[in-house]
């Protein structure tokens, strides 16, 4: 048997500065928002072999809104892995729907060779971000309250606050580390943050299942050894789920990654292997023991009260 | 305490899986098919998406009846374009949400949709003679034999003629301004009083866009302005191949862990694929005949759900394992890790769904079709973990394929 709960300290420490880090990191430099969040306009064009920059800088050049935009060259591969056509991806500020189509006719006649199905022009107004992240954040907030009413009514509710703590602690790491990182985010990255969050409360609930399983008839002195013991006998399960997960998550990155080049996807899939990780991680070091210490610091207040 | 090998419960074992596994086979024949498997969104099938608001201006009031007729007049143009599917309807208060998946000419759709197209004749002295509420026909015509451009002919109502020409009368050898929307598309000089209602639109334009003015006509002007506050074209190409590479790594992903759960519980392990197989069906079945579209991020947690399916199958085999290594025979371990199993999985996946049904109610666009998709794989592993797994294990028991602990992978020394 493993000793996660003589180890705890150390793992809470670990969480705290990775949590200090990324906080510090969201206050001082935000999140990297993508259109979707702060509104702009992504243009992808796939535009021929052999792209030569000079031609893209000079298509762009009439479009005085454009200058100091982003452009990214990207080339995926076929299925038998030889790179496909070249294209660009430019990230700028709103622009027109008349802008846009101008933009694209420019880029038609200098490349001859450009796809017209293989393409995405998307725009945002700042409008539409604003409200998406209100709302996700509401929603989430109502489930965050919806899961501890359930795990409350089926367990007790401090499984519910070392739950819902653990989760928490999930979100703002992956959160933390997007900062850092300074990788884009957009409507998938949402998606990314729910999936995390439906797999953090699976993994850790089953935990909670066997402590809550393996403590009755047990002594509240002997509730360490208990969780201890919950938690090792939960873990072959643990690694397991989790490998599962991560070897399709990988299959995933891979593809995405060598055969599209798009960074999106990308970005979506990376954001789901961190909280696969932070999950298993958080069930084992963060939410069971934390139940344990909410165990003993109700115990001492009721042997205060006493006294 | 070993069970004797029981042909017919054997084959009987061997069929099912044969028919899950070939019934699996269907399932993803059928998803693959793009024209009539699952509905895609516009991220994957490739198309446009505008959502639009309404914009007050002047005495012109946003209501929902005003909003209702704008819908009708952007559905008119829409048909005339020729969309299948499209998605036309009213969002918030104030908003307009379009979507045309499989368009043909993109710029096309993206002018005709959007506009006001108000139709004004007015007199020299800036008084406004007739609209295009009076229009009854508008057609784009060539004859190339008067003029070498096209035109559109327009015919008014019986009262947009009795206005025409009390109109053409009074400014009789003066011009008469056309304008659509703010933009003067002809001035032609009065030569004539018309009492017909018939009258033309020359302009310099070709026929396309000739064609185009007819059709914005035909279907009537906005009754208030509208303003783009997003918009979203995705190629087919784009789309397709996206949805390919997906394909494929999720193809991967699952050989992976097919193999590994074969390698780590043997026997159980190959039960455990079967019933992978048999969730994936049930979840394109059932993707496929409930009304949800699949987002590109709606794959991505399907692929995922791959890996967490199989977790309510390592959660009883664990405790098979450890029913087992408590010394308990094979079949009171599996009665007992089935049982107890139980009451985590649901307590898990119940809480998953919670989340899923509050982003259900509470969010909208691509998250909330996630939720949908999520949904649905959760609701699809429960029911395979609990039903499927069982049945086939006890299957698998008495037809005596399960002798020892060996066969759930577990060394007891």
């Amino acid at each position: 048997m493993i000793d996660f709960i003589g180890n705890r300290r150390k793992a809470y420490l670990l969480s705290l500065i990775i949590i200090v880090a990324g906080v510090l990191s969201l206050a001082v430099f935000g999140l990297n928002l993508g259109i979707d969040f702060a509104g702009g306009t992504v243009l992808q064009l796939t535009l021929g072999e052999d792209l030569a920059m000079e031609e893209v800088e000079a298509a762009l050049e009439p479009f005085d809104e454009l200058e100091g935009a982003a452009v990214q060259v990207i080339q995926g591969r076929d299925l038998a892995g030889d790179p496909t056509e070249e294209g660009v991806i430019i990230r700028g500020p709103v622009m027109a729907e008349e802008r846009r189509d101008a933009l694209i006719a420019e880029f038609q006649s200098r490349f001859p060779e450009m796809s017209a199905g293989d393409l995405r022009v998307e725009s945002v107004g700042a409008v539409i971000g604003g409200e998406l992240t209100r709302q996700a954040l509401l929603s989430l907030f109502v489930a965050i309250l919806a899961m501890i009413a359930y795990i409350t009514f089926r367990f007790e509710f401090k499984f519910a606050v070392a739950t819902i703590t653990a989760l928490l602690h999930n979100i703002i790491i992956v959160l933390g580390i997007f900062s850092i990182l300074q990788m884009e985010i957009n409507v998938p990255f949402v998606a990314a943050i729910l999936t995390i969050f439906g797999y953090s409360v699976n993994d850790t609930i089953v935990i909670m299942d066997r402590i809550r399983e393996n403590i009755k008839h047990r002594k509240r002195n002997e509730y360490a050894e208990v969780v201890n013991q919950s938690i090792n006998q939960n873990l072959m399960r643990s690694i397991n789920t989790s490998l599962t997960t991560l070897f399709v998550l990988t299959a995933l990155l891979f593809g995405f990654h060598y055969f599209i080049g798009s960074l999106d996807l990308v970005t979506f899939v990376i954001a789901l292997i961190m909280g696969v990780f932070i999950g298993t991680y958080s069930s084992i070091f963060i939410a069971s023991p934390l139940w344990l210490n909410l165990q003993d610091y109700n115990l001492s207040l009721k042997r205060r009260k006493a006294a | 305490m070993k069970t004797a090998f029981n042909p017919g419960r054997f084959a009987l074992l061997v069929i099912l899986c044969l028919l899950i596994i070939y019934s699996g086979y269907q399932a993803f024949k059928s998803a693959a098919d793009r024209d009539e498997g699952i509905r895609r969104g516009l991220d994957i099938a490739g198309g446009l998406y505008v959502l639009m608001e309404a914009v007050e201006t002047g005495d012109r009031e946003i209501d929902d009846d005003a909003i209702e007729r704008a819908i009708t007049v952007i559905r008119n143009r829409v048909d005339e374009l020729g969309v299948a599917e499209p998605v036309i309807a009213p969002q918030g208060e104030d908003r307009i949400r379009i979507e045309l998946p499989d368009l043909e000419d993109v710029e096309q759709a993206r002018d005709i949709i959007g506009r006001t197209a108000m139709l004004t004749f007015v007199g020299p002295d800036g008084e406004e003679i007739v609209t295009g509420a009076h229009l009854e026909r508008a057609r784009a015509e060539r004859q190339p034999e008067v003029s070498p451009y096209p035109f559109v002919s327009l015919e008014f109502d019986s009262e947009g003629a009795r206005l025409f020409a009390e109109a053409t009368e009074k400014y009789y050898g003066q011009p008469i301004a056309i304008y659509l929307d703010d933009e003067k598309i002809s001035e032609p000089v009065v030569r004539a009083v018309i009492t017909e209602g018939q009258a033309t639109i020359e302009g310099n334009f070709d026929f396309e866009e000739a064609s185009d003015l007819a059709l914005l006509l035909r279907s009537g002007s906005l009754p208030v302005e509208l303003r783009e506050l997003e918009s979203r074209l995705v190629g087919p190409t784009l789309g397709q191949r996206t949805e390919e590479i997906a394909a494929y790594s999720a193809a991967v992903g699952l050989i992976l862990v097919l193999l590994f759960m074969i390698l780590y519980y043997r026997l159980a392990g190959v039960i455990a694929g079967v019933a992978l197989i048999f969730y994936l069906s049930l979840v394109l079945w059932a993707l496929n005949y409930l009304p949800t579209t699949l987002t590109l991020p709606g794959i991505a947690g399907l692929i995922l759900s791959i890996g967490m399916a199989v977790d309510a199958n390592v959660i009883i085999f664990e405790r098979i394992k450890d029913e087992l290594r408590l010394g308990r025979t094979i079949r009171s371990a599996m009665e007992g890790g089935f049982r107890r199993a139980f009451r985590a999985i649901l307590d898990a996946n119940v809480t998953t769904l919670i989340v899923t049904i509050v982003l259900f109610i509470m969010a909208s666009g691509p998250v909330r079709g996630f939720a949908v998709t999520l949904f649905i794989g959760i609701i699809c592993s429960m029911f395979t973990a609990i039903v499927l797994t069982r049945i086939l294990m006890r299957l698998a028991f008495k037809s005596g394929l399960i002798r020892s602990g060996a066969y759930v992978g577990v060394k007891l020394s």
